[in-house]
């Protein structure tokens, strides 16, 4: 045992001070681009703001530039609406509402996460099992992958609307035609990834199955599976972030009922801006948080599986 | 059965026209059971530069027991003949046998275990689960498993190490894993490809050394595919002398040593006369052209 060093040692690793980590992480950069990104918003907000503004107050113009700037930024129906009005709406609907309210973000961000969950699983065990067919059969190769990847060049926001209405029509509605159109998007990179991994193993590991007589199946769990999990987890972080593209696309032909989609469309509808931003700002923190999830089971999975930590 | 009758008393003959160039060497193997047996075996790789002759007429009969080193440079077939012995590769022209059976028919006997030059261990599996991955495609139980994974790791002296991946360990210890996992379902026939060529020299002695102890304790044949002169004739009772282009067998040498073999018996005049004939042998092959 002792021929094993413990990893790290002698390396000179010492804990850090809050500004070193800060600087050598990477949440000083995160944060300075944010602070730039926040700083453009402003100028450009107020720049396309300014005109209408300008119109509003006619000739008699109270106070001066500065009162001018601070009206700018606080329209009510602002064209761009400026950081910290969408800030102030998330967090008012987000905290201050019942999660069972129509205006909630919460209760709009959970419709809409249950059917992109829904749809990225669908779309991921669909994924893995047509990878599974194309590594297997040389048929389905040939005659699959050229409509696999024709599938992802039809534009979904033309799909959906027929999905949701030939569902309707037969009697389905609800979660699950969202979901399909989320599965139809999350199927692609799966089946991608898994088509790679499953093809992954070196030929000595595949040669020592052959010297085993193990049978196709034998080297499909016991190498080809293990093999494919890290390809499985990469596609599977695309996956989901398209999966909720999807629902939310979904969401935009059923009459704008409740999602983070219907809330972007009503939005539009009645030019309330600030609350299509902030549900945008919704969507976002959805996706941040499925994409997170999957880098989590993805590290557990691939610790249990003996990678080395990175 | 009339069929290894006639495998048998053709192994003797084989003997013979092995060794084409120093016949005198040749003695006939009294145990007369061979193991691997083959006849004007030619393998030729088409490839799109025309086809490639990786093995021509290539006639040996190895017997139950032995240790049987192939060496040559790059190109002349050794690594091959090790792949056609494990239905790895079809050969294109002669036969050849395997106790007897055919190499697709001994594979599926599950005849031998086959040692790579990595140590091709499933990075995703702990040392005992990489030697229990054999055990579990032949279905076997539980209990047997992990009595054969405490054996054979103790063979290979990594007690101790069951529970590490192999990332944990050092070159040498995933390829001593590597031979344990072949070792595991007890198959009479070991094949080794290099399996110490990716080793620095002092971690490759003492590896020569264990795999000698090991080939003593167990009473396995072992064919072993080496580019190492001194390699070849510290471990081999008969060195396998090969050729490119076209990958051929150009002289086959018995081992005069002893069956005890210490580290320094390198250092014998014995040793370094044999040494001197398999360099004789490459140089006769052309091998350094």
């Amino acid at each position: 045992m002792s021929a094993i060093a413990a990893p790290g040692a002698g390396t000179g690793l010492e804990p850090l001070g809050l500004w070193a980590r800060l600087s050598s992480g990477r949440t000083l950069p995160v944060l300075s681009i944010l602070l730039v990104l926040i700083a453009i918003w402003y100028v450009a907000a107020f720049s396309l703001n300014a005109p209408f503004q300008r119109r509003l107050d006619g000739e008699s113009a109270p106070g001066g530039t500065l009162a001018f700037v601070e009206r700018t930024l606080n329209q009510a129906k602002p064209t761009l609406p400026s950081p910290h009005q969408v800030a102030q709406n998330v967090l008012e609907n987000t905290f201050l509402r019942k999660v069972t309210s129509n205006r909630s973000l919460v209760y709009h961000a959970g419709v809409t996460l249950s059917s992109t969950v829904l749809g990225f699983v669908l779309g991921t065990t669909l994924g893995i099992l047509i990878a599974v067919g194309i590594v297997h059969v040389v048929t389905l190769e040939r005659s699959l992958m050229p409509w696999i990847i024709a599938s992802q060049t039809v534009p979904i926001l033309a799909v959906a609307p027929m999905i949701i209405v030939v569902l309707a029509a037969v009697g389905i509605t609800g979660l699950l035609p969202k979901a399909l159109i989320s599965t139809y998007l999350s199927f692609f990179p799966v089946t991608v990834g898994m088509v790679k991994g499953l093809r992954s193993p070196e030929t000595n590991h595949l040669d020592l199955m052959h010297t085993y007589n193990a049978s196709p199946a034998q080297t499909f769990w016991k190498l080809r599976l293990p093999a494919s999990v890290p390809f499985l987890f990469a596609s599977m972080k695309v996956a989901v972030a398209a999966s909720l593209v999807g629902a939310i696309v979904g969401e935009l032909p059923t009459g704008a009922v409740a999602g983070i989609g219907a809330k972007l469309l009503s939005g539009a509808y009645y030019s309330q801006t600030v609350d299509m931003w902030a549900a945008l700002v919704a969507g976002s923190v959805v996706a941040a948080l499925l994409v997170t999830l999957v880098g989590i089971a993805s590290r557990v999975v691939e610790r249990a599986m003996g990678a080395r930590p990175a | 059965m009339d069929r290894s009758l006639k495998l048998l008393s053709f192994s003797a003959a084989m003997n013979v026209i092995a060794s084409p160039l120093k016949p005198a060497d040749v003695v006939p193997r009294p145990s007369g059971a061979s193991v691997v047996e083959a006849r004007g075996l030619g393998l030729t790789f088409k490839t799109n530069d025309g086809p490639v002759q990786a093995l021509t007429d290539v006639n040996l009969s190895i017997g139950k027991g032995e240790f049987v080193s192939f060496i040559g440079p790059s190109g002349c077939g050794k690594t091959t003949f090790l792949r056609v012995i494990a239905d790895l590769e079809r050969p294109t022209a002669g036969t050849i046998h395997v106790n007897g059976m055919t190499p697709e028919q001994a594979r599926e006997a599950r005849a031998y275990g086959y040692v790579f030059q990595a140590a091709a261990l499933y990075p995703w599996r702990t040392i005992e689960h990489n030697v229990a991955l054999p055990l579990e495609i032949m279905g076997i139980g539980k209990a047997e498993r992990e009595e054969r994974i405490k054996r054979t790791l103790a063979l290979v002296n990594l007690s101790g190490f069951e529970k590490k991946f192999p990332w944990q360990l050092s070159g040498g210890m995933q390829q001593r894993a590597s031979i344990a996992r072949a070792l595991a379902f007890d198959a009479d026939l070991l094949l080794m490809d290099e399996p110490f060529g990716a080793l620095d020299e002092i971690v490759r002695d003492h590896l020569n050394e264990q795999l000698l102890q090991l080939w003593a304790r167990t009473n396995k044949t072992i064919c072993f595919v080496t580019h190492s002169i001194p390699e070849a004739v510290y471990l081999s009772t008969r060195i396998v002398v090969m050729s490119p282009r076209p990958g051929r067998v150009t002289d086959v040498i018995e081992s005069t040593l002893p069956h005890e073999r210490p580290l320094d018996i390198r250092e014998t005049p014995e040793f370094l006369a044999i040494a001197h004939r398999v360099r004789e042998g490459l140089r006769a092959g052309h091998s350094y052209d």
